[in-house]
């Protein structure tokens, strides 16, 4: 018998339907992989499991937990499920634990509600969970604040809180997508230890297929609300009989056509980076006297010739941020030089560093936060024009515009939209034809597709792969996903803690890593192929 | 993906269609208009001229001839407060545009350079804000004298430092987002990128600020006058009016029940105003109205 069981469920928000018809069922141990891009209803079929919708949400059909009717059940009886027998775990470990209160009153709330246990039995077993999640009560007592954890030691608060009551399902919501890779494969090993022992269902969503495939026995694809395809997660993704399905995983390994990669050598290199050290003041302990510097970049030096790609590649927080922005000239090098086209970068003056930024750009993750949303497109995507010496006139301006947008494949009429008219896509698009504009020798990449779906990340890196080759623009890729840098890079530089332990050719690196860290990486990162494959294997 | 919460940018008649429907900023909206188009009428016609004494007519409980009745030395009191409204409103708008004039660069300022500069400025702006507005009023007009002029200059200085304030804490907030990033990495300089993209951003929280000083500021004029610093006789202002009535309290109770009435209403259609303001323009606000 299932322990979940959506049937034929409908919601729409005024006259918006949000899901069609869903079915899904979810057995007691089993893992549910619920996959699907983003605004495919994914989150709010896990909302409305919780009956945690929007207040205007109007929903139909059958949800049954363990018997019970979800959406007829009281609101009373929704509060007994929630948190006792369903935990929930968000995407966003940041976001999802309260700031002003330690995380053993965070764990212990949601015993001491359920169960009517004293205060001292509630930690008590508040320690016991946290310990299970690997936040051992000698190095993590529960007096700890949020603030003092990592990304990832929260993200195993939040599932203590959710696992505490040993609940029958737990919802897993893009639990790992704010987590680096070697973050994501352990807090992955914790759910799927925790689903053993405890026998729940793990309803787990997510953007990746290849998360997914390495952890559901069962998987269900949505799009547009509705269910694609369902059915056993290695049949079911080896098989690709749904042309979405196989739409999802295609993009999903997609590697974009590079007719000319890069050979390197004769080229005087565009940069080069001699021996760069940052130092952030440590924290002010007292008045007069301050914690030792942090070192958040070591002693860097690489080279990237013209019309080379170049990955960068580390786990969140190894410095490669804060590499980028020295590169850039928006960070100041505590020691070291930076040359850029032979000019000496480091230690100039803005009006200095102009011919520099001319042929220097930049795109940023995140789609959403890198445009002013109070300007239209035009004044945007025009921005770098400024550091021209001969600043265009406004038809000319409005003409290179235009021409920017048409090489990532948007319309001069786009010119006169705000940011928030477009997809996330296409403003990632918009953020490449503002790096692209003043036609730049190197553009740096910040994540600058980790913050989208597949099927979109595909047609970015492509864009990325046939401006290279059109225009010969030289990329610096950060990112942390291994994908991504195979897909489109010739080399690779491994950055641990400030430094660069590993470099080399970027098949030769990610194949046979030498580092202990390019190994980690490597061991840690999804990949659909080798999960399928698994997966296969497993079965017989 | 978790739902992704994108607040629309609103369009002009998007935000007019919310302000018909939000009650405090209907009701904020017409006091304060009504207010404004009496002083503004107020240079045109009243009903009786404020400078001519009748002394026969004193203290006359409101009649149909003296609606609010009239004051120890005769005047139409309805009269003086048509007359005072356009002196209260003149000194508040004044002074917060001193406070906006200063306040807002040197908060923006302080927030583009940080560091040092920033630590001096705040502590600087601490210091005046330290002071009680009104005191700080008595001391400057006891300085340079009473007078409409240095009642607004008095309580323009103590706007200062809180269009500072709240000018440097927004362009905080706006500093480290990617899009003044990109427009660094643009070899744009931080007085540009203030111009461009700092201060467009942070209008709506000093426009609602705005109101807010200009309530206060309204109130100031009015306490300064009160204690005979503000506005000097002949010319009625609202504060003076309730000096007067002082003394006079149990004869002719209605010399001081109009101007403070009209001081309340106008102060409260202000807030009510602001309120309206904040609600309408807070993308946050939105979801639960």
């Amino acid at each position: 018998m299932s322990l979940l069981e959506i049937e034929n469920l409908s919601l729409s928000i005024g006259d918006t339907p949000i899901l069609k018809g869903v079915e899904l069922a979810v057995a007691p141990g089993e893992v549910m992989g619920l996959v699907g891009e983003s605004g495919s209803g994914k989150s709010m079929t896990a909302l409305a499991v919780m009956r945690l919708m929007p207040f205007a949400a109007r929903a139909s059909g059958r949800v049954a937990f363990d018997g019970i009717d979800i959406l007829a059940a009281s609101e009373d009886q929704m509060c007994a499920l929630r948190g006792d027998d369903i935990g929930m775990v968000f995407q966003e470990p940041m976001t999802a634990l309260n700031p002003v209160k330690t995380i053993g009153e965070q764990v212990a709330e949601g015993i001491r509600w359920h169960t009517k246990a004293s205060r001292a039995e509630a930690e008590e077993q508040a320690r016991k969970i946290l310990d299970r999640v690997g936040l051992p009560s000698a190095k993590f007592p529960l007096s700890r604040y949020p603030h003092e954890l990592s990304g990832g030691q929260r993200q195993r608060v939040v599932i203590a809180i959710a696992c505490a009551l040993k609940p029958k399902l737990l919802i897993a919501d893009e639990p790992t997508t704010a987590l680096d890779v070697v973050l994501q494969a352990q807090i992955l090993d914790l759910l799927r230890d925790l689903v053993a022992e405890n026998r729940m269902g793990l309803l787990l969503i997510s953007h990746d297929l290849a998360v997914v495939t390495a952890m559901a026995d069962k998987i269900t694809i949505m799009r547009h609300g509705e269910v694609m395809e369902a059915g056993d997660t290695a049949r079911t993704l080896s098989g690709q009989l749904h042309p979405y399905t196989r739409q999802l995983a295609q993009a999903s390994m997609h590697v974009p056509a590079r007719p000319r990669p890069h050979t390197a050598g004769s080229a005087r290199p565009l940069l080069q980076v001699d021996g760069v050290t940052r130092d952030y003041p440590g924290r002010r302990s007292s008045l007069f006297r301050r914690a030792a510097p942090i070192r958040a970049v070591d002693d860097v030096s690489l080279s990237i010739e013209p019309g080379q790609s170049v990955a960068l590649v580390g786990r969140s927080g190894c410095g490669k941020s804060t590499l980028a922005r020295m590169i850039l000239a928006l960070d100041k090098s505590t020691s070291g030089t930076i040359r850029f086209s032979g000019e000496t970068i480091t230690g100039r003056s803005e009006a200095e560093l102009k011919p520099a930024r001319r042929d220097m750009q930049v795109v940023f993750q995140d789609p959403y936060g890198s445009f002013d949303p109070r300007q239209k497109v035009e004044k945007l995507v025009a921005e770098p024009l400024h550091v021209l010496d001969k600043k265009p006139a406004n038809a000319e301006r409005r003409e290179l515009v235009a021409h920017a947008l048409h090489e990532v494949g948007l319309g001069p009429r786009d010119m006169d939209k705000y940011p928030h008219e477009f997809s996330g896509g296409q403003r990632q698009r918009l953020s490449i034809a503002r790096a692209i504009i003043t036609r730049p020798k190197l553009v740096v990449a910040d994540e600058p597709v980790s913050a989208l779906d597949v099927s979109i990340r595909a047609q970015i890196l492509d864009l990325f792969a046939e401006l290279n080759q059109k225009l010969g623009i030289a990329y610096l890729f950060i990112t942390h996903d291994l994908t991504v840098a195979r897909a489109i890079t010739d080399e690779v530089l491994v950055m641990h803690e400030g430094r660069i332990v590993e470099r080399g050719k970027t098949g030769a690196v990610l194949d046979h890593p030498q580092s202990e860290a390019a190994r980690a990486l490597v061991r840690a990162a999804p990949d659909l192929h080798r999960a399928i494959a698994r997966r296969l294997q497993e079965q017989g | 993906m978790t739902l992704h919460v994108d607040i629309p940018e609103e369009t002009l008649a998007g935000i007019l269609a919310k302000a018909f429907r939000n009650r405090s900023f209907l009701v904020g909206f017409v006091i304060t208009a009504l207010v404004g188009a009496v002083a503004v009428l107020s240079y045109a016609w009243t009903p009786y001229d404020v400078t001519r004494l009748v002394i026969s007519d004193k203290t006359l409980a409101p009649s149909w001839a003296h609606w609010f009745g009239t004051d120890h030395f005769g005047r139409d009191i309805l009269s003086m407060i048509m007359v005072g409204a356009r002196n209260s409103i003149a000194v508040a708008l004044v002074a917060v545009g001193i406070g906006m004039g200063v306040g807002v660069p040197l908060g923006a300022f302080a927030a583009a350079r940080g560091g040092l500069a920033d630590e001096a400025l705040m502590r600087l702006n601490d210091l005046v804000f330290a002071f009680p507005a009104l005191l700080s009023a008595i001391m400057i007009t006891a300085i340079f004298g009473p007078g409409a002029i240095n009642a607004i200059i008095a309580i323009g200085i103590f706007n200062i430092p809180v269009f500072a304030r709240v000018a440097r804490a927004g362009a905080l907030a706006i500093w480290p987002r990617e899009f003044i990033l990109a427009a660094r990495a643009a070899g744009k300089g931080p007085t540009l990128i203030t111009i461009e993209h700092i201060l467009p951003n942070i209008a709506t929280l000093l426009l609602v600020q705005g109101t807010i000083q200009f309530a206060l500021g309204i109130l100031a004029e009015a306490g300064l006058s009160y204690v005979g610093l503000g506005a000097q006789p002949p010319m009625p202002s609202w504060g003076r009016m309730l000096f007067d009535a002082q003394t006079r309290m149990v004869v002719a109770p209605w010399m001081a029940i109009f101007p403070g009435m009209a001081i309340a209403v106008t102060v409260l259609g202000l807030n009510l105003l602001g309120d309206g303001i904040a609600d309408i323009l807070d993308p946050k606000s939105r979801r639960q109205r």
